[in-house]
């Protein structure tokens, strides 16, 4: 009987897998980059206690060891050290108040009166909430432990000095 | 002399090793992907360098964008028990399927009185804009005081851990509807928050 001849041995099975590992890796890329990777970071914000008639919530500062900050309009920074109105206060951008809160912190340091160097954190009505997070931030990359954030007292002579610049 | 014969090795390569380890990303990717929820108020939240998980349990989102306030509490069955709460503070009575369905919503924002037609619609319709106007917050009617309140109380009865709240603003949004939603909860003796950023590199010193 006449055989068919299949070329005499058997054909592998064999498949060419090219095409299906490019999909493969297609649909691999393309869960990677829908995939949320990290939860979303928080800042953690401890705004003082708005009991006045507890006596613990009174926090006195230094006059030579503190420093306020007021958030003012158009990315501005407005800075004095000390008590408000004695000294006039300074205005700055955001990308020198790094500098300036450093040599703040060295010369009160410098100063030998005792106490921890703090800085208050006045958000104004002309701010933004991304200045704010910047300041936060700000302080929490150089380190200074004592900070505080105030925006109900904003004094008369602080407003009436960032209105007179432009900045509120 | 014998020629020397190079050796014709075929550029054939088996494919069937990487066509496993391909599917094998490809199905852990899969599983552990989580789509992303749309949101009725999209922010874009500033950034810093504070790396602090937000909490995925025991948590409400307060997102602040546009003057506006939408409010949203993690876990299904907090939900429900704040909805039942809330609907007891407001004489406002839900259905057992309108609850199931509103702990499917994750961040809502409309006053209480139309809160029902709001779970009514589908959730394409929801995130429709002009639907959502926001949860009043101001001192006539401060609903947004009773939903975190309710939340809170809901959270501290279900899993019997207090509540952490974070607030979720928006960079641009002028910092005084952020105060006032801070002062809706320092009325409440809620001192510390947490304000969602997004990671940004730490400069190097």
């Amino acid at each position: 009987m006449a055989e068919l001849n299949t070329g005499g041995k058997k054909a592998t099975p064999r498949v060419d897998m090219t095409p299906m590992v490019d999909l493969m890796f297609l649909l691999v890329t393309f869960f990677i980059l829908t995939t949320v990777i990290s939860t979303p970071q928080a800042m953690d914000i401890t705004k003082p206690d708005k009991n006045e008639k507890l006596p613990e919530n009174r926090l006195e500062l230094k006059a030579t060891k503190t420093m306020t900050v007021l958030l003012g309009k158009n990315n501005k920074i407005a800075w004095y050290m000390g008590e408000a109105g004695k000294s006039a206060p300074t205005i700055e951008s955001f990308s020198d108040i790094e500098k300036t809160i450093d040599e703040n912190r060295t010369k009160a340091n410098n100063s030998g009166v005792a106490g921890e160097f703090t800085v208050l954190v006045k958000p104004t009505s002309g701010s933004t909430f991304q200045n704010f997070v910047d300041m936060m931030d700000e302080l929490e990359i150089m380190k200074v432990n004592s900070r505080q954030i105030d925006d109900d007292n904003i004094l008369d002579n602080e407003k009436a000095f960032m209105k007179e610049r432009g900045i509120l | 002399m014998p020629r020397i014969k190079v050796k014709r090795t075929s550029t054939v390569t088996d494919m069937t090793a990487m066509c496993d380890v391909a599917s094998l990303l490809l199905t852990f990717f899969i599983l552990t992907a989580t789509a992303r929820q749309p949101e009725p108020l999209a922010v874009s939240t500033p950034s810093s360098t504070y790396e602090f998980k937000v909490p995925v349990e025991n948590n409400a989102i307060l997102t602040i964008g546009q003057g506006k306030v939408f409010f949203e509490v993690a876990g299904t069955k907090v939900r429900e028990r704040t909805l039942e709460l809330m609907g007891q503070q407001y004489k406002i009575t839900f259905t057992p399927e309108e609850m199931k369905r509103f702990s499917g919503v994750s961040s809502f924002g409309v006053p209480i009185q139309s809160l029902k037609s709001l779970i009514a619609m589908n959730g394409a319709d929801r995130m429709k804009p002009g639907v959502q106007t926001g949860i009043p917050a101001d001192s006539l009617d401060n609903q947004l005081d009773s939903w975190v309140l309710n939340a809170r109380k809901a959270t501290k009865e279900l899993n019997n851990q207090d509540m952490r709240i974070s607030i979720k603003g928006d960079a641009k949004e002028e910092y005084p509807v952020v105060k006032k939603v801070i002062d809706v909860l320092q009325k409440q003796k809620v001192n510390k928050f947490l304000l969602v950023t997004n990671s940004e590199a730490k400069k190097k010193k």
